[in-house]
């Protein structure tokens, strides 16, 4: 490991409200989860911060539950539990399939929702079906807690709302109406970085999201719209390709980006007729 | 921090942040478990917390506190699946071997009728160049027969 | 037939499945240092000087002037430095070695070099410097084109490959009273015997080279570990403390050596029904900033480059050149992958050319018993071509799903190949190799340098010997590689450790077993002490070779094999998926089935990788994307279902008729995956075959339906 965490301190706090307290009291404090990227980013020798808050002896935090017709996942709920759950799998199975496709078996035990959500990646897997679904972020700080449209969470590259002194709690979804669909496109069948990820709910109208074509995860408000008025289908991807902004990077190139990424959402728009 | 590795009671005075794998490899001598990428894409320092397979080289060890902690040192070397990857040569240069036989351990003990696309699933995580796999699944079919 | 031919427990038994099989890292000795190499960022240039930006108590430092012997790693040339005196001729260049008893300490150690660059050269097309030519000439070209009622050209292109042995490189040197011990994982202790020899003269005293148990090889250890091995030797001999360095994965991506990537020209002439009339192929090698092994790389796809198949009228031309990038070595295969694939490519296009079933035009063109080469090699009876094709034609169907899968979006491919066992024309003669076994309590002991990397050396050469000498394998035991304690049986390369150290050791076996006189060897040892006989390689009777002209027998022997391969288009992400994959390969004899099984297995994945997923992308003369995350190698999700079947043609010259089945299995794979996606409709001709590249392949009409001449 290239950085070395020997003047690092951990803190690990057993209530959230101590945990919180540590947020509030000691600034860029980093909370470690799963740790499947702050270790990554630890290795190729970044250095994140200092001071470090291990969030995993609050089980509270992973639970998912309902609240009224609202799916409540808890931010420590790893990709397993996810798959695990009864109620993801019957109420938002396209999140089941997102959290089978993060990485292999370890991965899946070891990374959380909330994690997957505060490192702000625009690859970021379950990101696409938060954004389609009308996921909340609930959020708590030392001023007590807030909720946050998880369309409007992010704000740049790896950048969001959340304050330093607040943590992800949890993640709430209301009822989807409509047909549910994800598709991710990686490096290869397993374990890999997604090149292309596409969430989609059919419903009265279309909700799309699309993950590694721009800054951050996001809506297709043309798209959706033109589709939504009967606009025949290729008008639509037209439209769509004009507002992603892929990027070539080591893993692929924008223009197999743009491509992959109307195909993804015309395959969506033929299954879910 | 105090933990239970293999099965014993153990008591560690270490950096919170320190990596699991360094701390089983460097401190506890337990050099089963291997580094190949660091950054959890290999599955060579795979370990068992809890029953779950993880990458060791991504966990901060205060995160095993008050955990059930297997390295492939816990196993008896004459468990089905470590006779079965030897026999199958599903184990060629043998860097990769302890990562998988834990992962697919995890698998062997969770599943009753584990199919070749399960097999499949549950190794996705641990990379091998020597085998292309279908020694490992071999392997992992005949030893969860024999188990059963 | 007592155990060769069977599965027998390997000789390591259980200790790679309990953990107790110790790797470099895994090792540790009282006062041991770890180690760290500066490395240039700038791919060509001079390098005014460096400053330590730390205090150095507690620190070695080394850099060119604490070499005692000659700045090089010793190999074919002496181009090479061990570190950059004021000349750079690539990125990540070692240029300074630091050593320290605390990891951390070491590598967060600020260091800055002083680089002027110069413009580099990275196009091995626009590269003046050519580090080997070869030119092989057979018949008359011209007269050979002039009688084709076709000519059809192409160029193919293959990519690096990193070779991803999940065991990064890593050493330890350890002085030791009156000299110098060199732990580590590698495939060659003489090679780094030799290097070191040159690099350190009698600084170090006696040196003697160690392998430990390797996580992995596939060429990637055969030469580099003399660069890491006289770096580690450079801090323990001015430190006095043993020194380890263990490259983390990222590390040995970016600085150590790649396949060879390949650009291949060929312009061949056929008639109507088929027939080859003339070849004429231009091969062009990224050999990398130095020489290394890039004249036996080229070496070996030249004299492959043809294919197995015969044509009176050949030339072939080959060009090793420089470039400023990290140097390229030995990777499975070496040289042959890439040449021929492009032929199987070709041949498939002469197949499109002519409307001709690519088989029937493969049928009609294979080496039997009996032609020559295109060194004028006469092939002997062990000569498979024709029925591993027709072996794999039934067995998947060809013919059949040719016609069934056209225009569907799926393919069907094939490639046929062969692989030259051993060292190239007079190489085995030139290493001399020597073999030795000796007498124990309990049996016997086998001593030799080869190593075993996971392809079973320690197994399969017992069973040899238990074989020769008949004995129980229980009894046979094998020595570990300590250049001290065993000759040089030369490298673990070129598929030859079955065939000629194998060979070796069964003569030494007979040799034994004269002298024994009808007693066991445990009974001979309580009797008379160790009884120690060794043996020398002698070429085979009648073999000529001319470096000079390339002409004459190349190998001993060649394997064959027909792979055919399977895909899938996915027209919304441009993905190839291979869905069914067939293996037929014939090596003489399996001495281990389920080993060999496991090459081919193995072999076949890594062709797969390099075809379709592994992308060595550069940027600046230096790799961009070190990490498993962003170069990808296939995960169980990604390797097909594979049909493995195994031929024997048993080879006189071989050990109970084995040839080498290490490095064949690669050969077939991507020109197979290449002529299924080109059967699904892609006009695909170079690898990696990514989704993105295919993407932007243009069509190709569909192919007719079967063969109609």
């Amino acid at each position: 490991m290239r950085t070395s965490t020997r003047d690092f301190t951990l803190r690990r706090e057993r209530t959230l409200a101590g945990a919180l307290r540590v947020l509030r009291d000691e600034p860029d404090t980093v909370p470690l989860a799963g740790c499947t990227d702050v270790y990554v980013a630890l290795q190729f020798g970044q250095k994140p911060g200092t001071r470090y808050l291990d969030l995993t002896p609050l089980a509270a935090l992973r639970r998912i539950t309902t609240s009224g017709d609202r799916l409540v996942i808890g931010a420590l709920a790893s990709y397993t539990d996810l798959q695990r759950s009864r109620l993801v799998r019957t109420r938002l199975p396209m999140l089941v399939e997102a959290a089978h496709t993060v990485g292999g078996a370890q991965i899946q035990h070891m990374g959380t929702v909330g994690g997957n959500i505060a490192n702000a990646s625009p690859a970021g897997d379950t990101l696409p079906v938060f954004a389609v679904s009308g996921a909340e972020v609930v959020l708590q700080g030392a001023s007590g807690e807030r909720r946050v449209p998880f369309t409007s969470f992010y704000t740049g590259y790896r950048q969001s709302v959340r304050r330093s002194d607040e943590l992800i709690t949890a993640v709430e979804v209301p009822a989807v109406e409509g047909r549910q669909w994800f598709r991710k496109v990686g490096t290869r069948a397993a374990q890999a970085i997604s090149k292309v990820v596409l969430a989609g709910v059919r419903g009265a109208s279309p909700a799309l999201a699309l993950g590694s074509v721009g800054p951050t995860v996001v809506r297709l408000p043309r798209t959706e719209a033109l589709l939504a008025s009967g606009s025949p289908i290729e008008a639509a991807l037209d439209a769509l390709r004009a507002e992603i902004s892929p990027i070539d990077d080591v893993r692929s190139t924008a223009d197999y980006r743009r491509d992959v990424a109307a195909n993804l959402v015309r395959e969506f728009w033929a299954r879910t007729a | 921090m105090k933990f239970t590795l293999n099965g014993s009671a153990r008591e560690l005075d270490v950096h919170p942040m320190r990596r699991l794998l360094d701390v089983l490899r460097e401190d506890l001598s337990l050099t089963g478990s291997k580094e190949g990428c660091g950054e959890g894409e290999c599955g060579a320092c795979t370990v068992l917390v809890d029953g779950e397979p993880v990458v060791s080289c991504l966990i901060p060890v205060a995160q095993v506190e008050g955990c059930d902690v297997t390295t492939i040192e816990g196993l008896p070397g004459d468990h089905p699946l470590q006779l079965a990857i030897m026999r199958e040569v599903g184990s060629q240069c043998g860097i990769c071997t302890p990562g998988v036989v834990l992962a697919a351990l995890a698998l062997v003990n969770a599943e009753r009728k584990p199919t070749l696309a399960k097999v499949r699933d549950a190794l996705a995580g641990n990379l091998c160049r020597c085998t292309g796999y279908e020694a490992i699944h071999r392997a992992v079919l005949a030893a969860h027969a024999e188990k059963r | 037939m007592r155990t060769v031919g069977t599965n027998v427990a390997r000789k390591e038994g259980m200790a790679r499945a309990t953990g107790a099989a110790l790797f470099a890292d895994d090792l540790s000795f009282p006062g041991m240092l770890h180690g760290r190499t500066v490395r240039t960022r700038t791919a060509r240039g001079r390098l005014a000087g460096y400053t330590l930006g730390f205090d150095t108590t507690g620190f070695t430092v080394v850099d060119h002037r604490d070499i005692p012997g000659e700045n090089v790693i010793a190999l074919i040339e002496r181009d090479q430095p061990c570190l950059v005196a004021d000349t750079i001729r690539h990125s990540a260049e070692p240029v300074l070695l630091l050593a320290h008893e605390d990891r951390d300490t070491l590598f967060a150690a600020p260091v800055t070099l002083q680089e002027e660059p110069e413009p580099p050269v990275f196009d091995p097309e626009q590269s003046q410097q050519v580090f080997k030519h070869i030119l092989i000439e057979k018949g008359d070209l011209t007269r050979g084109l002039a009688r084709a009622d076709l000519v059809i050209e192409g160029t193919y292109s293959t990519g690096a490959q990193e070779h991803v042995y999940i065991e990064p490189n890593g050493v330890i040197a350890v002085p030791e009273p009156g000299g110098m011990a060199l732990h580590g994982s590698m495939q060659c202790p003489y090679y780094v015997l030799k290097a070191l020899k040159a690099l350190l003269g009698k600084a170090a005293g006696e040196l003697r080279v160690v392998q430990t148990e390797t996580g992995g090889g596939f060429g990637g250890k055969e030469e580099y570990p003399s660069v890491i091995a006289a770096h580690a030797c450079l801090l323990a001999l001015k430190s006095g403390r043993p020194v380890k360095i263990l490259y983390d994965r990222t590390e040995d991506m970016i600085a150590t050596t790649k396949r060879h990537p390949s650009i291949v020209r060929h312009r061949t002439g056929v008639t109507r029904e088929g027939r080859i009339t003339a070849m004429q192929v231009d091969v062009l090698m990224d050999g990398g900033a130095y020489c290394t092994l890039s004249p036996v790389v080229l070496s070996r796809g030249v004299i492959h480059a043809a294919g197995p198949y015969r044509c009176a009228n050949t030339r072939i031309e080959g060009r090793a050149v420089m470039t400023n990038t990290p140097p390229n070595g030995a990777f499975r295969g070496f040289g042959a992958p890439q040449t021929q694939f492009a032929m199987e490519v070709h041949m498939d296009r002469i197949a499109e050319a002519l409307g001709i079933d690519p088989a029937t035009l493969r049928l009609r063109n294979a080496l039997k018993a009996g032609d020559t080469t295109a060194t004028g090699q006469k092939l002997g009876p062990d000569t498979s071509a024709v029925e591993v094709l027709r072996s794999a034609m039934r067995r998947s169907g060809f013919r059949r799903k040719r016609a069934k899968l056209a225009g569907t979006g799926r393919g069907i491919g094939l490639s046929l190949f062969y692989h030259g066992a051993g060292f190239t024309g007079s190489g085995e003669v030139m290493l001399g190799s020597r073999a030795g076994l000796e007498t124990t309590p309990r049996g016997v002991r086998i001593l030799v340098a080869n190593t075993e990397i996971g392809q079973g050396t320690r197994t399969m050469l017992a069973q040899i010997v238990a074989e020769a000498l008949d004995i129980p394998y229980e009894q046979v035991d094998v020595a570990q590689p300590d250049t001290s304690v065993v000759p040089d049986s030369g490298p673990t390369v070129a598929s030859r450790t079955c065939m000629v150290v194998g060979g070796l050791l069964e003569r030494c076996a007979h040799q034994m077993r004269e002298r024994l006189a009808g007693a066991s060897p445990a009974e001979h040892h309580a009797k008379h002490g160790r009884l120690h006989v060794e043996e020398q390689y002698r070429a085979p009777e009648g073999r000529q070779w001319s470096d000079k002209t390339y002409r004459g027998d190349a190998y001993a022997t060649f394997a064959w094999g027909c792979d055919v391969a399977e895909v899938e288009l996915d027209p919304v992400t441009h993905e190839a998926r291979v869905t069914k994959f067939i293996a037929v390969q014939e090596f003489g004899r399996a001495i281990h089935p389920a080993m060999a099984q496991g090459q081919i297995e193995g072999g076949s994945a890594q062709g797969i990788g390099w075809a379709m997923l592994e992308d060595v992308v550069m940027r600046d003369g230096r790799m961009a994307n070190p990490q498993l995350t962003n170069y990808v190698i296939p995960t169980t999700l990604d390797t097909p279902p594979m049909d493995i079947v195994m031929l024997e043609n048993p080879y006189s010259g071989g050990p109970f008729g084995a040839k080498g089945v290490g490095e064949m299995p690669i050969d077939g794979p991507a020109p197979a995956i290449v002529n299924a996606i080109r059967h699904a409709g892609l006009d695909v001709r170079a690898i990696p075959a990514t989704p993105e590249r295919l993407m932007r392949a243009p069509r190709l009409t569909p192919t007719g339906q079967g063969d109609a001449r």
